[in-house]
């Protein structure tokens, strides 16, 4: 078969960086190409180039037997490559039919918009997906998955020939999952080359039909799934075997920390109550928006919950703010890192001693020496890399500026650290780091709260693990009752089978 | 690697010292455009080298100069107040209010400076209490506030302050010093202080950069804005005494134009109109250029309207040109 | 886009209320002849909240529109006394303000310059501008040519042209806004930037455009402003900025982009001139006007906020009885 598109020789290079180096890519017309890499291989930077967004210094774009040369988004889309992106990025102010159409809607003999032939056409789009959807809402009074939907149903309106689906799935829950793949389906048999991005492998053994693997810029490997295993796919990306990825501990629980009870939210989360103890990894489980980071950002004073009482160390706490969380103890490392946690235009000392001011200075007033010792303690604890303290930290890695901002919760001395989806979206290598050092902070004696989506973590590194569904919890287990089906049937809330 | 998590490299605190670093900063640019000027002046016009000539010049800087001041940190943090001129409008005709209905000198700077801080809360609560967007805000109370002057004092003025009220806008503490050079000056040093040497100064910074980080950080960001718009409301308060004082009468144009002069005095400053970095020093140079070419103009009988055309060309092009020539 | 209608009717029935209060007092007020006045009055505003409107959508804001709109009325009322035809100065000053409307825009487009910076500064430089132009002269009524005074007063079908030149507007922009892929992209570029770029449009360039309309559309004005009050100097229009973007406020439009509507535009800008006509008509001095226009931006921004102010997810179901 020959492919749809083909990219040769590609690169693209950034101030200080190379992002693509001399790769390659074929998408063949109904089949499904997974594109697969860790963090920073340069995944993003390909679909940008195959939308029109980068323009590579050297390389070839060629569709259909054609070079091609894309000098801006226009230029793609009118060749017919279109992108569906992480957070589905369209408007919310206008109106189903108005996102479906923007930029090439339907004229009438006046030369203006045709309203009644576009909400036609976007219904019709819409019903050949399989949605009833009315073309008149308003989409920002929809939910991530119909917006999903009429992404979609504007690629089908395009006529695109080539989909790119950038971790689709990555804010879905497990139903609309389910229903993108038979959307994915539905593209396939209309025979448009699909190229998919996902970081979760059951994923891309379910749905692709093809693999090409990107590591620090460069091509690796493609073929066809069936030629290939899970270790195999692994091992091209990290360039190495990863046989064990947690690692093994013997918790030292000891007395309680953290105590909630009756904790309600008029819209969010009901009942909650659990015990965190001293040394103990407490996992929470659930689908995304079951209501875990809801009750991890009340504990930090985020949102106000309508009743329910917090106790820590035998003394009940009143947390209103953040600023009452972290005297309290509780410290939150947030699952947003860009947008809630890391001040890039800061220098690191400075992020790293933020909350930590009243300490390292006196009276209100600032003392460098003080700051830049503390920094410089928690840096190193932490093995950070960077040029020099005073440095801003924008400047670092994404894996760094992370370590910046747990350092700057451990500056803080808690008692208990939650940390939300703490190592989504970065590679295996740094995911590794992430879990030795969770490990190393219990074994000192600090509580750990940690929320995740993934089982294999949850079940790797919690010593108990509690599951929330719809705002509730619905399930505790420890020990040997942590299995995967247990959690994946509590959160999803299927009977136990008979 | 658990090794290595406990004995990570040492990082050096900076590479640059702070001394280079101030080298080739904004600040040193406007030190050198200060420098020029004042020698440019010295020689287009004989009357510009005299203690008395340049001491009457600070007036023309001094009462903006002083909002400018709590305007960075405004700035800084993200946010804008575009009413300042009219709450030394409405300030000016509280005090004249307060001096028909018979009030003393220190009642007097009283009410003025009441008047600004509570001008400077209305916005705070609708912009910190209420997360309204500040140009919005302030474009409404910019109206609201002269409105009320206009309705207060409609085509008339105030005029007739008691005699020891015009030491404010007019006397001399010691020498070519005057209490508004002085005054100013003593601000100067305060708010270098609050913003470079606190960790209200650091929250700032912080709540520019980022203020969702910030506040996951445990900083009290509206509590933190509140307080800018009223040291800001504050500020025109205590302008509004100086100006009121100095003029010695009270009409509802007042100040009119004066926001503009200080956000262009803070831009000039150095400080980014996006949020998030400046520097009092700057803002302090970037006051006295524009107080330096305001009196060399005047030397030069160049009219006032002319004066604001460079004033709009100057705030345009200390952006534009860094961007031009690559800076960020 | 159901809650923006839903605004709109409310505004509208406010307006009625108004005039309704009014004249229940003093019955004049609502004469049809009146009522065209008022219309009339509020016609430089509704034309300039139009253009303020686009410029608002794109996530930017002009406040030099009433500069433009004065060296446009000066640069008109000087061609005319140099005696050049009427269709010529139409044509000029059309031109002259979309001209300066495009320095505002290619400062925010090519150099990225936030537009209140730049349209703060280009304010006083379009006012001084016109300072060096006539030294500070007035253009008086009798150094204009009756047929430049006459255009504006024309009556035409029971209206006059100013009036028709509001109402042309008004349909011409509600069609470019709901029935053009450019009035889409106003939306899309401010309701969504980063999503624009994905779908082709070119941020910089469409903002450009915004400020170009609302350049010439302040241009237009000026000929009309000029002609109508007979006079041009300095400072006409001074601070009529602020009337506009109250209007944009008080119509609904977002401050933050994406969101608004002509007829948002249209009746903010009538709220007002019925107030400005009505205080008068009750005998409440003209300034209070100041005060009104102000309280009521920040009235409007205040409510716009409320109604705006995201739901957030209902995660919680409750529990079904077993």
């Amino acid at each position: 078969m020959e492919p749809i598109l083909s990219l040769r020789g590609i690169s693209k290079s950034f101030p200080g960086v190379k992002a693509l180096q001399d790769v390659q890519l074929d998408l063949y017309p109904g089949q499904v190409t997974a594109l697969i890499g860790e963090n920073g291989a340069g995944k993003s930077t390909i679909v940008k180039v195959l939308t029109g967004i980068y323009q590579p210094e050297e390389g070839t774009i060629t569709m259909d037997g054609q070079d091609l040369h894309f000098a801006n988004a226009q230029d793609a889309s009118k060749a017919g490559v279109t992108a569906i992106h992480q957070e589905t990025v369209l408007f919310d102010e206008l109106t189903v039919a108005e996102n479906i159409w923007l930029g090439h809607a339907p004229r009438n003999r006046f030369g203006l918009i045709d309203k009644r032939a576009m909400r036609d056409g976007a219904r019709d789009l819409l019903l050949g997906i399989g949605s009833d959807m009315d073309p008149d809402l308003r989409l920002g009074d929809l939910g991530i998955a119909s917006k999903h939907l009429v992404a979609i149903a504007r690629a089908l309106s395009t006529d695109a020939r080539v989909v790119v689906l950038d971790e689709p799935t990555a804010a879905l829950s497990h139903k609309e999952i389910h229903e993108l793949y038979d959307l994915v389906e539905t593209l396939k048999a209309q025979g448009k080359a699909i190229l998919f991005i996902s970081h979760k492998f059951d994923e891309i053994f379910r749905i692709a039909d093809r693999y090409t693997v990107f590591r620090d810029g460069q091509f690796v490997g493609a073929g066809a799934m069936q030629d290939v295993t899970e270790g195999q796919l692994v091992q091209m990306m990290v360039g190495r075997a990863v046989d064990q990825i947690f690692p093994t501990r013997t918790p030292q629980i000891g007395a309680p920390v953290l105590t909630v009870a009756g904790y309600d939210h008029p819209t969010e989360f009901a009942d909650i109550r659990f015990t965190l103890h001293q040394g103990e990894i407490l996992g929470f489980y659930g689908l995304v928006g079951a209501g875990r980071s809801e009750v991890m950002q009340a504990l930090f004073g985020i949102t106000t919950p309508s009743k329910g009482a917090v106790r820590i160390d035998d003394k009940f706490r009143v947390i209103r703010s953040t600023h009452d969380a972290i005297s309290a103890g509780i410290v939150y490392v947030p699952e947003d890192r860009g947008r809630q946690g890391a001040i890039r235009g800061l220098p690191i000392f400075q992020n790293v001693t933020l909350p930590s001011l009243s300490r390292t200075g006196r009276g209100g007033f600032l003392r460098l020496a003080e700051e830049f010792k503390l920094a410089r303690d928690y840096t190193r604890r932490l093995d950070l890399r960077a040029a020099s303290l005073d440095q801003e930290l924008g400047l670092l890695s994404g894996g760094n500026q992370q370590k910046v901002v747990i350092a700057k919760w451990l500056a803080t001395k808690p008692r208990v650290i939650i940390l939300d989806e703490p190592t989504k979206g970065i590679d295996i290598g740094s995911k590794a780091a992430v879990h030795e050092f969770m490990a190393e902070l219990a074994a000192e004696g600090l509580a750990v709260i940690m929320v995740s989506s993934e089982i294999p973590e949850v079940l790797g590194m919690s010593d108990r693990v509690i599951v929330m569904r719809e705002g509730r919890i619905v399930d505790e287990v420890t020990g040997g009752a942590m299995t995967p089906e247990r959690l994946v049937r509590a959160a999803a809330g299927i009977a136990e089978a008979a | 690697m658990t090794q290595t998590l406990r004995t990570g490299r040492a990082i050096p605190d900076r590479l640059q010292s702070p001394a280079m670093r101030a080298l080739r900063s904004w600040e040193s640019i406007l030190v050198a455009v200060a420098i020029a000027i004042f020698v440019t002046n010295s020689f287009t016009s004989p009357y510009f080298l005299n203690a008395w000539n340049l001491s009457d010049a600070t007036f023309n800087f001094t009462e903006k100069a002083m909002i400018a001041l709590a305007m960075a940190l405004l700035i800084i943090s993200g946010e804008i107040d575009l009413s300042v001129a009219s709450i030394i409008a409405l300030a000016s005709t509280a005090m004249g209010v307060a001096m028909q209905a018979g009030a003393g000198v220190p009642m007097l700077v009283l009410i003025g400076i009441g008047t600004g801080v509570l001008c400077g809360a209305f916005n705070g609560i609708l912009v910190a209490g209420m997360g309204l967007p500040s140009i919005v805000v302030t474009i409404g109370t910019m109206s609201l506030f002269r409105g009320i002057a206009y309705i207060v004092l409609g085509d008339r003025a105030f005029t007739g302050y008691p005699p020891g009220f015009a030491y404010f806008g007019q006397g001399y503490v010691w020498w070519v010093f005057s209490f508004e050079l002085v005054l100013f000056t003593v601000l100067a040093v305060i708010y270098w202080a609050l913003l470079h040497r606190t960790s209200f100064g650091r929250a700032v910074y912080a709540i520019g950069n980022n203020a969702t980080a910030a506040q996951f950080s445990g900083i009290r960001v509206a509590r933190v804005k509140f307080i800018l718009f009223l040291l800001t409301g504050l500020m025109s308060g205590i302008a509004a005494v100086c100006l009121t004082s100095r003029l010695g009468s009270t009409r509802p144009s007042i100040a009119a134009g004066f926001e503009l002069e200080v956000v262009t005095m803070v831009v000039l400053g150095g400080v980014s109109i996006l949020g998030g970095s400046g520097s009092i020093l700057g803002v302090v140079l970037a006051a006295l250029i524009m107080g330096m070419v305001t009196f060399g103009f005047g030397l030069l009988n160049v009219p006032g309207i002319v004066m604001s055309i460079f004033l709009g060309v100057l705030l345009i092009s200390v952006i534009a040109l860094p961007r031009l020539f690559g800076r960020k | 886009m159901n809650i923006l209608k839903n605004r709109d009717v409310l505004l509208a029935f406010a307006i009625v209320l108004l005039i309704g209060g009014v004249a229940a007092r003093f019955p004049a007020f609502v004469r049809p002849g009146n009522l065209v006045n008022v219309f009339n009055d509020t016609s430089p505003l509704i034309l300039l909240a139009i253009g303020q409107m686009i410029v608002i959508l794109t996530k930017c804001i002009d406040l030099s529109v009433a500069a433009n709109l004065a060296l446009c009325g000066m640069a008109a009322a000087l061609m005319n006394g140099m005696g050049v035809p009427l269709p010529l100065i139409l044509l000029a000053v059309v031109l002259l303000g979309g001209a300066l409307g495009a320095a505002n825009g290619l400062l925010v487009w090519k150099l990225g310059i936030p537009s209140i910076v730049v349209t703060l500064g280009t304010m006083t430089i379009f006012r001084g501008t016109i300072f060096l132009m006539t030294g500070g002269a007035w253009v008086n009524a009798h150094q204009m040519s009756t047929a430049f005074k006459a255009l504006p007063r024309m009556v035409f079908l029971g209206l006059p042209v100013m009036s028709w030149v509001a109402l042309a507007a008004i349909a011409l922009f509600f069609m470019l806004l709901t029935r053009t892929p450019l009035g889409r992209s106003f939306y899309a570029v401010g309701g969504n930037p980063h999503a624009a770029v994905y779908t082709g449009l070119d941020v910089g360039r469409t903002q450009c455009i915004a400020f170009v309309i609302s350049g010439a559309l302040a241009g237009l004005t000026g000929y009309l402003w000029v002609a109508r009050y007979a006079v041009a100097y300095v400072d006409i229009a001074a601070g009529f900025e602020l009337q506009v973007v109250a209007a944009c406020v008080i119509g609904g439009i977002a401050i933050v982009g994406g969101a608004g509507s002509v007829i948002g535009a249209v009746l903010g800008a009538l709220f007002l001139g019925v107030i400005n006509n009505a205080l008068p008509v009750i005998r409440i001095s003209p300034f209070w006007q100041m005060a009104i226009s102000g309280s009521a931006i920040v009235i409007a921004v205040t409510l716009n906020a409320t109604q705006n102010r995201p739901k957030g997810r209902i995660i919680l179901k409750e529990v079904e009885p077993t």
